[in-house]
């Protein structure tokens, strides 16, 4: 997790370097990052705008949550994020340079170490549990073409 | 959904295919379950209470688990807990590794002869989820810690890899990741290299409601039965009742760390 100073003197650092190349960040010809579009679900677990500036506070608030005291909410697990975030083309998101993970981050250099240990891929247990990872997209595609909330039960029709 | 898991343990949780559970269902459910537990001889119940907590809910330490290894019913030459562990928690088996002298290992198979009467024992060693954690004891950041429910883990996100958990713990449980795994964990178990990880009691099939692990799964699956996993605060759990019922002892018991798994028949 980079402290605030990180982030201050990477800002810093990279306002440096466009000055010094004589360009202001507006002019600047950087590849703007791709942000491909969630594949599943109408909208993020919070608004867009504040999941843009703010998902890795949610990310770690959540993780705490789930390995300190077992909290297994979906709503802000990464494992969810996954299921609507990877690619269509990958299957992933963190495989190939475009993918939501890491385009924005190669933008900002931004490194981030959490793929070494989390599948990139949104895959379930074999076990059908209607909730479960490996069914919760057939939910994101409920919920998108429903009219009314998808219950456990809705799900335990499509898990079979 | 209960085929494939023909554990008695469990059976509470997953009833024969039901499309949709009306509340109606349920509690046919509920009956039958009374109905069944009742007729089953004294010490073998098929029912068991579910110990699914609510997914916003915190482990609470209501709840001790622990497991009950039955030496007489080890089987020699049967490896099935230490698969079933590699499969569901995705670390490659020494067998298959390319470097078996650091591969992982969160579950072995020790096979013993006395010396003298030359009688043999099988069991499986594993972290032993102490009340007294030494792991715990020495761990620099506070990675290593036991959560509310008894279940001793790493927190991978503050583990730093020193391995003095490894170094502390009698039980040989523990071991570091060494090489790039390259995303080919499993979702559910997210694990990684530089980190030390252990047997976890499968707390992602237990947070799930399951109310059992991979290994006492697969040793029920092969009819051994010398597994049972449970909560050791409920009087009336199968574990509870074992316990009460037959001799069983802990390994290095003068350490003093009052453990979650306990051995019948060593
Ligand atoms: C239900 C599916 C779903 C889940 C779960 C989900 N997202 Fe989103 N996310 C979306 C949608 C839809 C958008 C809107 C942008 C779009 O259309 O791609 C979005 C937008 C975003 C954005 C802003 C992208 C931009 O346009 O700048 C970020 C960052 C983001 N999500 C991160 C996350 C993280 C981190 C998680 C897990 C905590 C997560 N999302 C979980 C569907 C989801
Ligand atoms: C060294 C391995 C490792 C690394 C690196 C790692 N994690 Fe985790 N993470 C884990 C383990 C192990 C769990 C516990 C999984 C469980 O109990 O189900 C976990 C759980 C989580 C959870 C809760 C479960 C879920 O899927 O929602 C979140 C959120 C999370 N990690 C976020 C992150 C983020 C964000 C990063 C990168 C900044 C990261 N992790 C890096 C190993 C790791
Ligand atoms: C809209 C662009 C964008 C997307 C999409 C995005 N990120 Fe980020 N992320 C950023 C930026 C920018 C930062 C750095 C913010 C800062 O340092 O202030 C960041 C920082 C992070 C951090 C903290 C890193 C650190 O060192 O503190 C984590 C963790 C993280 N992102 C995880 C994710 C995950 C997981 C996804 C995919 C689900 C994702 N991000 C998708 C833009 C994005």
């Amino acid at each position: 997790m980079a402290s605030l100073m990180q982030r201050a003197v990477r800002a810093a650092f990279l306002a440096a370097a466009l000055a010094w190349a004589g360009v202001s960040p507006a002019q600047a010809d950087a590849p703007k990052p791709v942000i491909e579009k969630a594949v599943k679900g109408q909208q993020c677990v919070e608004d867009t705008e504040y999941m843009r500036k703010n998902h890795m506070k949610v990310l770690d608030l959540h993780r705490d949550k789930t390995v300190i005291e077992g909290i297994r909410t979906k709503k802000h697990s990464l494992k969810e994020c996954i299921n609507c975030h990877a690619s269509e083309k990958t299957g992933s998101v963190a495989k190939s340079k475009d993918d939501f993970c890491v385009s924005c981050h190669t933008y900002a250099a931004v490194k981030i170490d959490c793929f070494e240990c989390h599948s990139t891929k949104p895959q379930g247990p074999m076990t059908m549990h209607p909730l479960n990872a490996g069914t919760a997209h057939y939910k994101h595609k409920l919920v998108a073409g429903a009219k009314k909330p998808v219950t456990v039960d809705d799900m335990a029709k499509v898990a079979q | 959904m209960s085929e494939m898991n023909p554990n008695p343990v469990n059976t509470g949780q997953h009833e024969p295919a039901p499309t949709v559970e009306s509340p109606q269902r349920r509690r046919l459910i509920g009956a039958a379950g009374a109905a069944a537990g009742l007729a089953i001889a004294p010490g073998v119940m098929l029912i068991e209470v579910a110990h699914g907590r609510p997914e916003d809910q915190p482990a609470s330490s209501a709840v001790r688990w622990g497991m009950l290894v039955d030496a007489t019913k080890c089987a020699t030459g049967c490896n099935d807990c230490v698969t079933a562990c590699s499969t569901e928690n995705g670390w490659t088996p020494i067998g298959e590794s390319a470097h078996p002298k650091q591969a992982p290992q969160w579950i072995r198979k020790l096979e013993l002869q006395d010396p003298l009467t030359q009688m043999e024992t099988n069991l499986p060693m594993m972290c032993q989820h102490c009340a007294e954690p030494p792991c715990v004891d020495v761990c620099p950041t506070g990675a290593s810690f036991k959560r509310a429910d008894g279940i001793v883990l790493v927190n991978r996100h503050t583990c730093i890899g020193c391995r003095y958990c490894m170094m502390a713990c009698p039980y040989k449980a523990r071991s570091l990741v060494h090489e790039q795994l390259n995303d080919t964990q499993k979702a559910d178990v997210p694990r990684g290299i530089g980190c030390v990880e252990s047997c976890t009691f499968c707390v992602q099939k237990v947070d799930r409601g399951d109310g059992t692990t991979a290994c006492v799964e697969a040793c029920t699956a092969s009819g051994h039965n010398a597994l049972v996993f449970g909560d050791l605060n409920d009087p009336d759990s199968e574990i509870s009742r074992k316990l009460r019922e037959i001799p069983t002892k802990q390994v290095r018991a003068d350490l003093n760390l009052n453990l979650g798994v306990r051995y019948h028949g060593i």
